[in-house]
């Protein structure tokens, strides 16, 4: 049996491939996404089930190293989320967020993780609908990206 | 070591259909750190938590994780159970297998894993928590009531007849709101005015009630039992201490406007009361359409003629700033503008008019003095025809919400318009008939088959005039064929909307609003008066369309909520603040330039000798919210914020890259 044969039998044995799943993990705010979480779980809205949740006080509370720390642990994406632009239960707190995260953003590049592995968002409380919308495209973005490979592979 | 004991509810068939409870608590207990877990079918019940409790002393647990509904929901519940039994309220973590899992997942597998991710997650975050302290923090017993329409007279009442202070605020020139423009109320065909005008002059007249009125809430800082308000009460022009009310002023104003409290039918002075029971009864002076403030003082009328020179054009905006405790928003809705439906011809003929300009026009004290006739040439009508959810489940032209009261006033003007001109003949367009409150279905009935109302169900295509009359062309889709009625009169059951300012003053107050700017309250069925900022009450139309019967049983509920937050002597603050190791911090001042609240300040380390050393940053945790925003940005991780310290939320991380 050459080398080639056994990988393509491998699977067979094995029983059907599992197909792979991203492993996510979402920054969200307590006041507005993560109220848009819930409501988008009361409402019985469906959404793939890749993204792990910690909850944080505010946006702004996300340190840009939670996000590096979360890659280099190897997830495959990460998500942020707060509140609307001047809806922010602590007033600015989202702002300091959207430019730490605009920074990062550029940052992750230059470290050759690939953009479409980070997203950061504005849902409200109200958005539950919003919300399984962007986990959904979030997932569906990651999963196109591939496994994550580590920084600069 | 810690003993952390996991919980996992099932609660009811809501998780235990889409997570494997049991399965899930048995692996649960095999994490590390966990020296106890186990499942139940409702842990916030009574049995649940004794569950809980028994478990902590029997099993030594010193840390719990309750894997159920969403923290925003029950982390209180499980705070006070664990803290019952003897541990500190933040020895608490909770991870949300309901509303982030089983409602939104089908997969029992997938659901399953995740929820056991987020167990391992609150049991890697819970080993790391620590015991926190609550301080006391005084309250100011006085409450700011927003809106003196009839939810707001209700909430201010209520808090001032419990004996504390209210300051009730009030954007127009008079108390009453929408309430006062209305003639009649459903079911019962009370006199509006008859029973809204002694409590507006109960209002005024109550020892521990402040109405502002021409007044508007401009900044709002604090937290609960703490907040300062600075309030601009806008230039009157008539010094209320002087004016008697006579009236002689607007008499003789020789400036005419049309009346915004007639929905433009009537018309008003420069210098006016909106309405006759006017509380307080002062004029004021529109000084953009006032020929004194435009020609540079040439006109001068009221001022010479007013008996108690109490016409004073020098008077400016004054600002006050006061203390509050609690905040209740009452500013109600405003009638939604029909013009968008360009088919039925509002604005473009006279005789097509909105509900509100209707119930004007029957209103004793109203532009015509409660003679009921068309406004294009003064007779009265014979065929009206009543156009219901005009912007209201209606996404092309305005919303899609049910404005909830327009069945029942559309029914209120079929009857009303039978009693004023006997031989007439009321048509109502109906898409549904919503008639559920008490008497309301009883209601609409008798205007069917007493008053002999012909209820049509379908939409109007199109309303033009033909000569004197209106001619509306509609369907009826029980009977299946088109109809076309010769009317008189065309009236628009115009949607209610948010305030145009809503916004704007949600944001002031940490309120969150939904798409359509109604005010969102803290839970849709347990939380209907609290918002998510403490110490902030809603009543009334502001939060959704409401009916005078639902406003005020809500009035009532906020300011019960105020009476019992203003009982308690003093609040316990929220440690879950910002707090800074002197060690490392070396005063770079990032953390006090991003703050939104200034609750950082300077603080000067001594020697033992009192000679200072250095400075570094210290919180004031009166003034810290606990948002974690300096955290982010201190570059020695010197300052934490307790609950949410980086160790935690990495081990989160962590816990959740290693799990299996």
């Amino acid at each position: 049996m050459s080398e080639e044969q056994v990988i393509t039998k491998e699977p067979e044995t094995a029983g059907a491939p599992k197909e792979w799943e991203p492993k996510i993990i979402g920054f969200l705010c307590n006041w507005c996404t993560y109220a848009g979480a819930d409501l988008a779980g009361s409402s019985r809205l469906k959404y793939p089930a890749n993204m792990r949740v910690v909850r944080v006080p505010c946006s702004g509370r996300v340190d840009p190293q939670f996000v590096l720390k979360a890659f280099e642990r190897g997830f495959d994406g990460v998500l942020v989320s707060g509140c609307h632009p001047g809806d922010c239960h602590y007033a600015k707190g989202n702002y300091y967020a959207r430019r730490r995260h605009m920074l990062l953003q550029k940052f992750l590049e230059h470290m050759g993780i690939e953009p479409e592995r980070f997203h950061f968002d504005w849902i409200s409380a109200a958005e539950g609908q919003k919300f399984a919308e962007v986990v959904e495209e979030f997932t569906g973005q990651v999963k196109k990206a591939g496994p994550f490979k580590g920084v600069g592979k | 070591m810690a003993r952390v004991g996991v919980f996992v509810c099932w609660c009811g068939s809501n998780i235990a259909k889409t997570v494997d409870v049991v399965k899930v608590a048995e692996a649960a207990g095999k994490l590390p750190s966990v020296a106890y877990s186990t499942d139940y079918k409702y842990m916030c019940s009574e049995p649940g938590q004794n569950l809980i409790k028994q478990a902590i002393e029997e099993h030594k647990l010193d840390r719990i994780v309750v894997a159920s509904c969403s923290p925003r929901l029950h982390e209180p519940t499980f705070r006070r159970c664990i803290s019952e039994a003897g541990l500190n309220p933040f020895m608490l973590e909770m991870a949300n297998i309901r509303e982030h899992c089983s409602w939104v997942h089908d997969d029992k597998e997938v659901a399953s894993e995740k929820a056991l991710d987020l167990i391992a997650m609150s049991v890697a975050k819970a080993v790391k928590n620590e015991a926190l302290f609550s301080q006391e923090i005084p309250l100011t017993k006085k409450a700011l009531v927003i809106g003196g329409g009839v939810a707001g007279i209700q909430v201010a009442l209520d808090i001032a007849d419990a004996g504390y202070k209210v300051t009730l605020v009030e954007k127009t020139p008079s108390i009453g709101g929408r309430m006062a423009q209305y003639d009649k109320t459903f079911p019962t065909l009370d006199c509006a005015a008859c029973i809204l005008t002694p409590k507006m002059v109960d209002a005024a007249s109550h020892p521990n009630i402040e109405i502002m009125t021409y007044a508007e809430v401009e900044k709002v800082s604090g937290f609960v039992g703490n907040f300062e308000v600075t309030i601009r009460k806008k230039a009157r022009s008539v010094d209320m201490k002087k004016c008697t009310g006579c009236g002689v002023c607007y008499e003789k104003c020789p400036k005419k406007l049309p009346s915004e409290f007639d929905c433009g039918l009537g018309q008003r002075k420069a210098i006016y009361v909106p309405f006759p029971q006017a509380v307080p009864n002062v004029p004021v002076i529109d000084r953009e359409n006032c020929r004194y403030f435009a020609d540079g003082g040439k006109c001068g009328v009221c001022a010479k003629i007013c008996p108690s020179q109490a016409v004073d054009y020098t008077l400016e905006d004054e600002m006050i700033t006061d203390k509050y405790g609690a905040i209740v928003a009452a500013t109600g809705f405003q009638p939604w503008d029909p013009t968008p439906y360009t088919n039925l011809g509002y604005g473009r003929y006279p005789d097509v008019i909105t509900s509100l300009q209707f119930e004007r026009l029957f209103n004793a004290s109203g532009p015509t003095e409660g003679k009921l006739v068309r406004p294009s040439d003064h007779k009265p009508p014979k065929n009206v025809v009543f156009i219901s959810c005009i912007g209201s489940r209606d996404d092309e032209h305005g919303y899609p919400y049910c404005s909830k009261v327009c069945c029942m006033y559309n029914a209120k003007h079929a009857l009303l318009l039978k009693e004023k001109v006997h031989d007439a003949q009321a048509y109502v367009f109906y898409m549904d008939i919503r008639a559920n409150g008490k008497g309301y279905e009883e209601f609409v009935r008798r205007t069917i088959e007493k008053y002999g109302a012909i209820y049509l169900r379908g939409r109007v295509s199109r309303v033009f005039q033909d000569g004197e009359k209106l001619i509306v062309r509609g369907v009826d889709t029980l009977a299946g064929k088109p109809v076309e009625i010769e009317a008189d009169m065309v009236v628009l059951a115009a949607a209610m909307e948010a305030q145009p300012d809503a916004k704007d003053l949600a944001r002031m107050l940490g309120i969150s609003t939904d798409e359509y700017n109604w005010f969102s309250e803290a839970h849709p069925k347990l939380k209907p008066v609290e918002v998510l900022t403490a110490g902030i009450y809603l009543a009334g139309a502001c939060q959704y369309p409401k009916d005078i019967p639902d406003a005020v049983a809500q009035a009532s509920g906020a300011a019960a909520k105020v009476v019992g937050l203003f009982a308690k002597e003093s609040l316990q603050s929220e440690p879950t603040v910002a707090e800074v190791n002197e060690d490392t911090c070396v005063d770079c001042q990032l953390c006090k330039e991003v703050c939104p609240y200034t609750a950082i300040d300077t603080k000067t380390l001594t020697d033992r000798a009192g000679n200072p050393i250095r400075t570094v940053s210290c919180v004031n945790e009166g003034l810290c919210h606990g948002c974690g925003t300096c955290v982010a940005a201190c570059r020695s991780s010197s300052i934490q914020l307790r609950g949410f310290k980086d160790n935690q939320i990495l081990s989160e991380i962590d816990a959740l890259a290693f799990a299996e």
